[in-house]
């Protein structure tokens, strides 16, 4: 991952740089106009945030059951990110909501999950701060239930009737919508394994401070 | 115990189903209103929500990554501090 990760920073760079003349050149979508483009960032937001909830859940799954410190320092980097990308969707997606539904926000289901799964994570890492020694095993299965929740937040709008459009939308978007989505989802998959990479960084020099305390203190 | 246990019941209920009437969706529209005679509160431009939904997610990740970059730096500082402490013993 070291050795890649100059290679990523420059790829992922260059898309978020290349995004803005992709998004501008995609047509208006007939009904919403303008307001449309907020899904280049919105949609990628909510793909990162995936991404980011897997590793999270992997990783805790197996600090939970084989107490691997690794893991946990991938769970934690992991479940900052699943915060930050949720935050991202959860801001842009009202703004979006505003102009195209006419209110900030909905009690529907897919809305209010995903603000739920949101609040799972910034559990996660309210344990991980303040739980004390130990909590880590704690936080893991809370992660574990949050990952969990995933899967329905996404199909829920398949199950239930809500004001959010379906999971097929995306899938058949003319090639002329889907290019930019598929680049700027790209973009931001890279920008978290960029975020990921650095992250697990400062959780590793962490861990090394907290050995240099404990050597100290023998 | 038991009346404090009832008046915990009741307050929480009292604040549930407060907050679950407060979150009610507005009433349902019942007559047709041309996009011209909308109120100028409800026909709002995209283009400064466009830009501020964009502005907020560079917004954060440069937050974050600044956040990386700060705790990075005072873990190092901390490391190095205790490096000195060590060598001088």
């Amino acid at each position: 991952m070291r050795k890649a990760f100059g290679p990523l920073v420059v790829v992922g760079a260059a898309l978020f740089v290349a995004a803005p003349y992709f998004i501008a050149q995609a047509p208006y979508e007939s009904t919403m106009g303008l307001i449309q483009k907020i899904m280049y960032y919105h949609v990628p937001s909510w793909i990162a945030q995936y991404c980011a909830i897997t590793v999270c859940g992997v990783a805790s799954a197996i600090y939970l059951f084989k107490s691997h410190p690794v893991a946990d320092r991938y769970a934690v980097s992991a479940a900052e990110l699943v915060v930050l990308f949720g935050l991202m969707g959860l801001i842009t997606g009202p703004l979006w909501a505003r102009k195209a539904w006419g209110v900030w926000w909905q009690w529907d289901v897919r809305l209010t999950s995903a603000l739920l799964m949101e609040l799972i994570f910034v559990a996660y890492l309210l344990v991980r701060q303040y739980g004390g020694p130990g909590s880590e095993k704690l936080a893991s299965a809370t992660a574990l239930f949050g990952t969990a929740t995933g899967p329905f937040v996404y199909k829920s709008v398949d199950i239930w009737r809500t004001v959010h459009p379906k999971t097929t939308v995306v899938p058949t978007l003319p090639s002329s919508l889907g290019a930019p989505l598929a680049l700027t989802s790209a973009a931001f998959v890279l920008l978290f394994v960029v975020l990921l990479t650095l992250r697990v960084n400062l959780a590793e020099r962490q861990a090394a401070l907290d050995e240099m305390y404990l050597a100290l203190e023998d | 115990m038991s009346l404090c246990r009832i008046m915990i019941a009741l307050t929480s209920w009292f604040l549930l189903s407060t907050s679950a009437f407060a979150t009610q969706p507005p009433a349902a529209q019942s007559e047709y209103v041309p996009l011209k005679d909308l109120p100028a509160t409800e026909n709002v431009p995209a283009a400064p929500f466009l830009i501020a939904a964009y502005a907020f997610v560079w917004i954060a990740a440069m937050f974050y990554l600044w956040t990386i970059w700060r705790r990075l730096n005072r873990v190092e500082t901390d490391m190095r501090a205790l490096a000195q402490k060590t060598s001088r013993r």
